[in-house]
């Protein structure tokens, strides 16, 4: 099985307008959805007809229904981006969808294109709203009062693994990888037992192991068995269980390990040997665990500390991946995973310039201390939530970032490029580029299909059902000669030969 | 703008220099270096908190408490 490394992420974000009577978060996030545009032409609406978030990948259908919003409610909750990305209005919160990555740096490129668009929307949604009014967003995960937004991440797989090996082999990777990938929260809700400070936003409210819902009882593994693309080759694991980071080292090595965590799964060498003992519950412990050196209860009776398993994960992954699998980046996610797993050894804070959890730890204990406050102080909770506040004069990440004070994986530069700019080497860049040179000839997109409306009545529709074709080396120079007619009979008609 | 970028680059190169791991502490450094090093990164993070007494959201009490969501996902 060679499967192609495809890696996205959503990010749902938190939304509060300041000085304004009642909040109303569903008209906020339409307001800043719908002002940001990547240009002055129409907006393309989503393609609903390829959802289908109620198939369960455990083989049954559950209830519910797929709700499609009439046509202007569609182009009011929804752009599909020039980056290839997603950006719409999800219940009650903004939420950007990365563009379909082949690595994890690629990755944080892209979602901090998206904290960039989400700034970008603020700032024209300000100019709409009374002068003392505030759009005030935050790419966290709680509201501390027991709500959770999600930030998930999506990785495809081959079809020909069973779903149970999945289960199996990434319950206990994700109840570990928290210490890698936290974003750190100040206190507990949601009834869990009480903390000071914890390593995760999340580990709070994971009630079950599995499961379909991604709203109440959440699973630490979630079935939806939606795959965007040829459904008999490829499943998409869609991963609820982390939380949105801030830290680019954060983003790059949770994508990056977890991509290679599935590799290993799809070459049938992790099984049942670190099965948990209870791991709704030691995911809670570890999160609680500041050492990250406490042992968690495997089901063959070993006790063995977060970091131990993790370094058994690296293990595997040097022992059976191949030279010709391991790519540049890969390499250097498997050193900077060492590197993490040596430094957690040996003094978990030295990682203040690295992991969000950390970082964040790192400037509340030093505020403490200057005011001699407790952890319940109203500053202290205030500082974990601006920690994630997307404005770079106020985000107190953003400002440790302008100080030089954390690790940074990708230039500016790139980031604002990402903006607009898809990816070369995925379909992201077939669905990115259609969208610049024929935007007025595209009805609507999705992850797996465009609709083309070339001659103002008859809709033609393009499927693209492997996220690693209508790259720039297969379809660049076919975008770059011809008229969006011609595009569409090119493709339509090479579709046809091959049936 | 440049200085940054520069200085980032720099930054960069020395990360990729560095092997994961390697020590990070230079036993050969003279120690008042190091005490000049270690007042540098206090009177840093100094200036940081002041930045953030400046920064933080007033009332934060009520702001905090105001702050209520709608899960998502």
């Amino acid at each position: 099985m060679d499967t192609p490394i495809i890696i996205g992420t959503e990010t749902e974000y938190g939304i509060s307008i300041k000085n304004v009577l009642e909040q109303d978060p569903v008209a906020a996030s339409t307001l800043v959805v719908n002002v940001y545009k990547d240009s002055n032409l129409k907006k393309v609406t989503w393609d609903y007809e390829q959802e289908s978030p109620f198939v369960d990948a455990r083989g049954f259908m559950s209830g519910g229904e797929n709700q499609q919003p009439d046509e202007e409610e569609n182009t009011i909750i929804n752009d599909v981006l020039f980056n290839g990305g997603r950006y719409y209005v999800d219940h009650a919160h903004p939420e950007y969808c990365t563009p379909e990555c082949t690595n994890a740096r690629d990755v944080v490129t892209y979602e901090k294109a998206g904290d960039l668009i989400l700034h970008l929307s603020r700032i024209a949604a300000e100019e709409l709203l009374p002068a003392e009014q505030e759009v005030i967003i935050y790419k966290n995960n709680t509201d501390y009062k027991g709500h959770s937004y999600g930030g998930h991440e999506n990785y495809l797989m081959s079809r020909q693994v069973e779903f149970d090996d999945i289960t199996k082999g990434m319950i206990p990777f994700f109840v570990t990888r928290q210490v890698i990938a936290g974003a750190g929260k100040v206190g507990s809700e949601n009834g869990a037992e009480s903390a000071e400070f914890q390593i995760t936003q999340r580990a709070d409210f994971f009630e079950t192991e599995v499961g379909l819902s991604t709203m109440v009882a959440r699973p630490i593994i979630n079935t939806r068995d939606e795959p965007h693309a040829d459904e008999k080759s490829y499943r998409r694991f869609h991963v609820i269980v982390g939380d949105s980071n801030m830290s680019e080292f954060s983003i790059y090595l949770k994508v990056g390990i977890t991509a290679i965590a599935l590799k290993l799964i799809e070459k049938g060498v992790i099984g049942s040997q670190f099965d948990l003992v209870k791991p709704v519950i030691q995911n809670q412990m570890v999160s609680r665990d500041l050492t990250c050196k406490k042992n968690v209860l495997l089901e063959d009776g070993r006790r063995l500390t977060p970091i131990e398993i993790q370094r058994s994960y690296l293990d595997l992954a040097h022992k059976h991946l191949q030279p010709h699998e391991i790519t540049s980046v890969m390499e250097d996610v498997m050193a900077k995973w060492e590197f993490v797993l040596d430094q957690l050894e040996t003094d978990p804070m030295s990682l203040d310039q690295h992991l969000d959890w950390v970082i964040k730890k790192r400037i509340i204990d030093a505020f403490i201390e200057r005011h001699s406050l407790n952890w319940s102080d109203s500053r202290v909770r205030m500082m974990d939530l601006q920690y994630h506040d997307i404005r770079p004069d106020k985000g107190l990440y953003a400002r440790l970032k302008k100080n030089g004070r954390v690790h940074q994986i990708v230039d500016h530069a790139e980031v604002v490029r990402a903006i607009t700019t898809p990816p070369t080497d995925t379909r992201a860049f077939f669905r990115g580029s259609c969208l610049q040179k024929f935007s007025g000839d595209i009805h609507s997109a999705s992850w797996n299909s465009m609709v083309f409306c070339t001659d103002g009545s008859s809709l033609d529709k393009i499927l693209m059902d492997r996220p690693h074709f209508g790259t720039k080396e297969v379809v660049g120079d076919l975008l770059k000669n011809c008229t969006a007619s011609e595009l569409v009979e090119a493709v339509l008609s090479s579709n046809a030969n091959k049936e | 703008m440049a200085s940054e970028k520069q200085q980032e680059q720099s930054e960069k190169q020395q990360e990729q220099k560095e092997s994961p791991t390697q020590d990070h502490t230079d036993n050969a450094q003279p120690k008042d270096e190091v005490t000049t090093k270690g007042k540098e990164i206090k009177d840093n993070l100094d200036q940081l908190l002041d930045e953030i007494d400046e920064i933080l959201e007033e009332d934060s009490e009520e702001f905090v408490e105001n702050y209520i969501q709608r899960g998502g996902e």
